[in-house]
């Protein structure tokens, strides 16, 4: 069973590696600091939230794509909100695929947009995988007694 | 938690109900909702949400056929996204102004985009300031000075503790 310190090690670790490789950028660190003693699992409920809407606008966008004549005013418009939320939450390396998605959706561009699509799935489940498992290490300090070193 | 009401208002808990300044946030995008809505809360004001510009003149009774609400609604700041369905930001922007009974409340602007042309059109069409997305806690700090007193008496500012 490893130590209140090994775990808080260990969350530091994972945390700052995110940074590093772009998953996460400094808005991320600003949700942080708007959760406290009053809302303390306000990250857990904005991130949560975005899992659901992105999941909900990957169908979406997926589903146009499909369409015999594609509708790009209404995939850009999708792609704006999934780069908005993607930005809110600090999820760096999704919002930039959405920026080549919306240039594709200008140009109308079925292939650019097929494959920022499959661009932007990749991304949007790897990001949400290594947030899950930040999360999952969390409760793993507070279950052992710690507390959560944030700034990090 | 989804928003499936047309406007949720946040609970206050220190001060008292009406000594709270109220801003209004109107943005189309659940999440934008509620982190705004936690960026306002945590700098002590009560927060209420509109997913539309439709839904925030409802609020503010300036919806077509509404007769003005004179008495009871404190608004003291606005705080609408640009790129919204149906009525852009600006659009609000300008039914608020256009109205004798919001006019003189203060109506920020936010966007994702830093288009020069549309932030001139927002601060020629009255708005308070116009910021870029994401919001962060310096940026509502920042906004509480264009928060408009209340009519009656002042406001629970830093000095004020329950």
């Amino acid at each position: 069973m490893d130590s209140v310190v090994q775990l808080q090690r260990q969350l530091v670790d994972y945390t700052v590696q995110l940074f590093n490789e772009g998953f996460l950028d400094d808005q991320f660190n600003q949700l942080q600091q708007l959760q406290d003693e009053s809302n303390p699992d306000f990250v857990v409920e904005v991130v949560t939230l975005f899992f659901e809407d992105s999941e909900r606008l990957l169908d979406e966008l997926a589903k146009a794509l499909e369409q015999q004549s594609v509708d790009y005013t209404k995939i850009d418009a999708h792609v704006h909100q999934l780069k908005g939320s993607s930005s809110s939450i600090g999820a760096q390396r999704v919002q930039k695929v959405c920026i080549g998605f919306r240039n594709f959706c200008e140009e109308r561009n079925i292939e650019g947009c097929q494959k920022c699509l499959h661009q932007v799935k990749r991304e949007y489940s790897l990001v949400k995988t290594k947030l899950e498992t930040l999360f999952k290490l969390e409760r793993k300090v507070l279950a052992a007694g710690g507390s959560i070193p944030w700034p990090m | 938690m989804a928003n499936t009401s047309s406007f949720s208002s946040s609970p206050s808990t220190k001060f008292s109900f009406d000594e709270k300044p109220h801003v209004l946030a109107v943005d189309d995008n659940l999440i934008d909702r509620k982190v705004i809505e936690r960026l306002f809360i945590n700098s002590t004001c009560k927060v209420t949400t509109a997913e539309n510009g439709k839904r925030a003149l409802e609020y503010l009774g300036l919806a077509d056929g509404q007769h003005p609400n004179h008495n009871d609604l404190k608004v003291n700041l606005i705080i609408t996204d640009y790129s919204m369905p149906g009525m852009t930001g600006y659009e609000l922007l300008k039914r608020i102004k256009e109205s004798p009974t919001m006019k003189e409340i203060p109506v920020v602007v936010v966007s994702s985009e830093n288009i020069p042309t549309r932030i001139n059109q927002c601060m020629q069409g009255g708005a308070q300031e116009f910021l870029l997305k994401p919001l962060q806690l310096s940026d509502a700090t920042k906004l509480r000075c264009h928060i408009k007193k209340p009519l009656q008496g002042g406001f629970a500012g830093e000095d004020d503790h329950a």
